[in-house]
């Protein structure tokens, strides 16, 4: 199983700022004094070697869109943030516009950032191609419908060429999607979200966005400690600091790092990415948000170690 | 987890000692709870003296947070000393230092909320 990120960003995408790009190649350029780059092999290993993820990369500005590879040759999304609109271009380039596909999305809640992407989701265009959304909310077909068209958009949803279906989904019980075993979760969201337990080959993925945690809830913190249990990846909503999630932004369904890191080891999943960033930081905060996370992985390491990472457009793991 | 309060003049002292987790934390919040009574504007400030706590999890963390808004609501005064530098690191990660302040002793925090209570503070050997 690969997973590959196409959007990372929470609430509403971002774009990276001139003024950032230049903070960022100031910094490089200093470091690069006296270092003879004077080819650009030289340079990429420079880049690539020695400076700072946050200063040679950024973690991205698109909302919430994950890939899952299966090897089966049918496409698996996790939600249609405006990270769709990229994947479908990639999608596009590797098989080409014309062979039809078959594409399978879980959506974990129609809260916008989650399904802004899918009118410029190019497949849903084609005739030919097959979009299968998935999710546990009643009214799913029709906010993907209401953003098509007038005021909002200029084409209707009827006017889409592929064939479009919405597969409802139960809570707590397993379905076959493209060869995974998919379980949703409710999750404390406003209106609800769900999360996914994805199974394939003895792997396990949790995609868990969008979920507020209240450890102090014995039953709660159970229900989910079952849901992660052992998971070789959970991409988890990290958006708020702990102190922000119980105060000034309690109950605004997000969570935070701190409750990450806990969750994960009490259920002594292998990997904890954090996901769904906050939008108001910058590469270098998300970074520094990171090292923290580890940091605290460390200082409450039990008998194993929790490998930690932070999700960029782009990135890809494979499990 | 224990929590032994003492009375410096006016000020109380809240002197929490062991590890504040999942397990422990419902007990630590009761028995914080429990003590801010009489924490009022003007009257009887706490300082949580917290040198004893080995580590606070994210459980004790709102422990924490509901007493600051139950002292709040009170109109009273609430501050934290003498974190241990894991402890004080958890702090940092969660912005709890942006939420409470914190002071690296006692005697600087008594120092700062309640003069009467530093004087009682010294006067009883200063620990």
């Amino acid at each position: 199983m690969l997973v590959r990120f196409w959007g990372t960003r929470g609430s509403i995408p971002v774009a990276l700022t001139s003024a950032a790009i230049q903070r960022k190649l100031v910094t490089a350029l200093v470091k690069a004094t006296g270092r003879g780059l004077d080819t650009p092999e030289k340079a990429r290993a420079f880049v690539e070697q020695e400076l700072d993820f946050a200063v040679s990369h950024t973690f991205g500005g698109n909302s919430s869109c994950v890939e899952i590879e299966t090897g089966t040759g049918e496409y698996v999304l996790c939600d249609l943030g405006s990270g769709a609109r990229p994947f479908a271009v990639s999608a596009l380039a590797r098989h080409g516009p014309a062979r039809p596909q078959t594409y399978h999305v879980l959506i974990s809640h129609p809260h916008w950032d989650h399904i802004m992407g899918f009118p410029f989701f190019v497949p849903a265009y084609i005739p030919g191609n097959v979009v299968h959304i998935y999710g546990c909310h009643d009214g799913l077909e029709d906010a993907l419908r209401r953003q098509h068209g007038r005021p909002s958009f200029p084409i209707e949803f009827g006017q889409l060429g592929a064939k479009i279906d919405f597969l409802p989904l139960v809570p707590g019980q397993p379905n076959d999607v493209a060869g995974l075993t998919v379980t949703p979760k409710l999750q404390r969201h406003g209106g609800d979200s769900y999360g996914y337990r994805i199974e394939q080959a003895g792997k396990t993925l949790v995609y868990s966005t969008d979920s507020e945690h209240k450890l102090d809830d014995p039953e709660a913190v159970r229900t989910f400690v079952a849901f992660f249990r052992e998971a070789d990846l959970v991409i988890f909503d990290a958006q708020y600091s702990l102190g922000d999630a119980m105060s000034v932004k309690e109950d605004w369904g997000h969570s935070s790092n701190i409750v990450g890191v806990e969750l994960c080891q009490m259920a002594r999943a292998k990997h904890l990415c954090l996901y769904h960033h906050e939008p108001m930081l910058d590469d270098d905060q998300l970074a520094a948000l990171l090292g923290e996370t580890r940091r605290l992985e460390e200082i409450t390491r039990g008998d194993y170690r929790l490998e930690v990472s932070a999700a960029y457009d782009g990135m890809e793991l494979i499990l | 987890m224990e929590l032994t309060p003492r009375h410096f003049a006016d000020t109380i002292v809240l002197s929490a000692s062991g590890r504040v987790d999942h397990a422990t934390s419902e007990m630590f919040k009761t028995a914080l709870l429990g003590q801010l009574g009489t924490c009022a504007a003007g009257q009887n400030p706490v300082v949580l003296d917290m040198g004893g706590i080995d580590y606070v999890a994210s459980t004790g963390l709102r422990a924490l947070m509901l007493a600051s808004r139950q002292v709040k609501a009170q109109g009273g005064v609430l501050v934290t000393a003498a974190l241990q530098p894991v402890v004080l690191e958890v702090f940092e990660i969660a912005r709890f230092t942006m939420l409470f302040k914190n002071f690296s002793s006692v005697r600087d925090a008594l120092a700062e909320i309640s003069p009467e209570g530093l004087a009682a503070f010294e006067a009883a050997g200063g620990h």
